[in-house]
């Protein structure tokens, strides 16, 4: 019984990283399964935030402030993961602008964002 | 001004490439690139020229201290890279005014460049900074730019294949950019040289064979491993011709660049070859690509995607010589990324001046084609041959290296593979001869001539150089044997 609480103490007290696996499984889930062009484009994008949401867990402190100088607070996060996490954010948010605007080009030529159906008319016109 | 080379490597194309976008015309946009792309190899030729005489350069951007800001570290290994990718890009440049004006529509023509410049400075920025994270902020930075590129194809199937390129490439990013997570939990830097100097104490845990997995796995996306390869076919067969050009002859390179540090310099050769059964699976899955990929190449009807086919296989025998982990096969690896890089290049040029005065690259549409562009076919003629491996060309240097690796370890049955697979090159290089050589000119192609001279001359270039890399192998053997040891010693 005492191993149960334990290990369930240990499971709950990683919160975080579990939801940091679910959102990464589930983004990349989506990403295969799906065929509209869209949809994958958010799974996509879940799978992305999964990341940010791993180095942030990594940089933050029980009980900690904000990264800010100040003379009453001596705790704070790791300041760095933070600045990585912008980086990757503006990188997730070109990826899917530039993602979305291939879509409604594709949408313009083939009349779809369904895949099968995109593929379907580039067979049948070979 | 010399102490700020490896800087102005990667701050030159980018400065570059916001001047074309600003300036929205053609011809202006088409300047700035040939200067930008002219001035590139002369700085890599000085960066190359420092490590040689002075060692390793630590460049620390903003004056920041390695432990903290980026670290530009250039030693003979991505020095040797920045020259090739540099170099290319300078051939390129005169070459594209006219393929571009002619495939991409003009409003579009200043973008284009833009684009390819900022590829450029991607590619450039990963293979000369020592910062995981930095690394992973150019990949992504050549990768958009790259799916843009694909994307002003004139074919519609240019959008799908540059959306595909886009999801796979996002999702390779992404899974390095998680192993480059777990390894700063790890080790607390983001250093490629500090964390090769912790990672020793922390190797055997989990988080950090999670990591190497990841590592592997992202950069294998990026890099085209069989069977990870699916999106480059249709990115190369899509794209303007002047984009397949540069992204055959530098992207997959680079990310094999990326791949290399990782494996001997960060992890080390060590934990990753002799603890771990990564020599087996990269054998497999390299051999799987020669052969798959070769075989798929000769059913192909588009003469541009069964050259795409061919570089997957040829990817195939990079990652066979880096696999083996000695030094020979890390030269044999080495010495073929560069002469691949020239080959394909050659090739997809003159099949770009091919389209330009055809307009079309399917097998049937450009029969005959030969006769009527002699020189340009010529050339191709040469770089295919050096991609079969005839002696006396570049191609023949490299597979001569990767089978001495493979009986060195006592592989010789994969001796024979690597001899036997050629076979297929013939088979897929000889269609494509027969086609161009000996059947008579039809249609457009008997209108055609030969490219002009602006088109013409990088395409001989190219040619020329992967004859004379087969006979006078100092530079591109004797650097890559110095970096092959310098890999295997690892980082500091």
């Amino acid at each position: 019984m005492n191993e149960f609480v334990d290990l369930a103490g240990r499971l709950v007290s990683h919160y975080n990283q579990w939801i940091t696996v679910f959102l990464m499984v589930s983004g990349l889930y989506i990403v295969i399964a799906r065929g509209n062009m869209v949809k994958k484009l958010v799974g996509l994008s879940l799978f992305q935030t999964s990341v940010y949401l791993l180095y942030l867990s990594a940089g933050k402190i029980l009980g900690g402030t904000a990264p800010i100088l100040d003379p009453d607070f001596t705790v704070y996060s790791h300041p760095l993961p933070h600045v990585l996490i912008l980086t990757a954010i503006v990188v997730g948010v070109a990826t899917l602008a530039l993602g979305l605007a291939l879509v409604v080009r594709i949408n313009e030529a083939y009349g779809t964002i369904e895949e099968d159906e995109i593929f379907k008319q580039d067979d049948d016109r070979a | 001004m010399s102490e700020h080379l490896p800087a102005l490597q990667v701050v030159v194309p980018l400065l570059g490439a916001v001047l074309a976008a600003l300036v929205r015309r053609p011809g202006p946009a088409w300047l700035i690139t040939v200067v930008v792309s002219f001035a590139t190899p002369v700085i890599a030729a000085m960066l190359l020229v420092q490590v040689l005489d002075g060692g390793v350069i630590s460049y620390h951007l903003g004056g920041w201290d390695p432990s903290v800001g980026i670290e530009y570290r250039v030693d003979v290994v991505n020095a040797l890279v920045l020259l090739l990718v540099s170099s290319v890009a300078a051939v390129i440049a005169p070459f594209a005014r006219l393929s571009v004006l002619s495939e991409v529509p003009d409003d579009r023509v200043a973008w284009f460049y833009s684009m390819y410049l900022i590829s450029l400075a991607g590619l450039l920025g990963i293979a000369i900074t020592g910062d995981a994270f930095n690394a992973f902020v150019f990949l992504e930075v050549s990768s958009l730019s790259s799916y843009a590129l694909i994307a002003m194809g004139r074919d519609r199937r240019a959008l799908v294949a540059a959306y595909q390129y886009l999801i796979m490439g996002t999702i390779g990013a992404s899974f390095y950019v998680i192993g480059v997570g777990l390894i700063y939990t790890m080790t607390g830097t983001l250093n490629l040289g500090l964390i090769a100097e912790r990672i020793g104490d922390v190797e055997s845990t989990r988080p950090v064979l999670v990591a190497l997995a990841f590592i592997v796995v992202g950069i294998s996306l990026k890099l085209a491993l069989f069977p990870l390869h699916v999106w480059l076919p249709n990115a190369y067969a899509y794209a303007p011709s002047v984009a397949t050009v540069f992204l055959a002859a530098t992207a997959t390179k680079v990310a094999i660049y990326l791949f290399a540090r990782f494996v001997f310099s960060v992890f080390g050769a060590g934990f990753v070859f002799a603890d771990l059964p990564v020599t087996e699976i990269l054998v497999v899955l390299s051999v799987a690509a020669i052969f798959g990929a070769s075989t798929v190449a000769i059913f192909q009807s588009d003469v541009k995607r069964m050259f795409a086919y061919s570089s997957v296989g040829q990817v195939g025998y990079i990652t066979l010589g880096l696999s083996l982990a000695t030094v020979t096969g890390l030269t044999g690896g080495l010495v073929h990324l560069v002469n691949h890089a020239m080959i394909k290049a050659a090739i997809f040029m003159g099949l770009g001046a091919v389209f330009y005065r055809v307009g079309k690259i399917e097998f049937d549409d450009i029969a005959g084609v030969g006769r009527r562009m002699p020189i340009t076919m010529s050339a191709v003629v040469i770089a295919c041959l050096s991609l079969v491996g005839v002696p006396g060309t570049a191609g023949f240097v490299s597979k001569w290296y990767l089978i001495v690796a493979a009986i060195e370890v006592g592989w010789w049955w994969l001796g024979l593979l690597i001899v036997l697979s050629s076979m297929l090159t013939v088979i897929y290089v000889g269609r494509f001869f027969e086609c161009v050589w000996f059947r008579e000119p039809a249609g457009e192609v008997a209108r055609a001539g030969e490219p002009p001279l602006e088109m013409l001359v990088p395409i001989c270039i190219l040619a020329a150089a992967t004859v004379y890399f087969g006979i006078d192998t100092e530079l591109t053997a004797g650097m890559a044997e110095r970096a092959a040891v310098a890999l295997l010693q690892g980082v500091r």
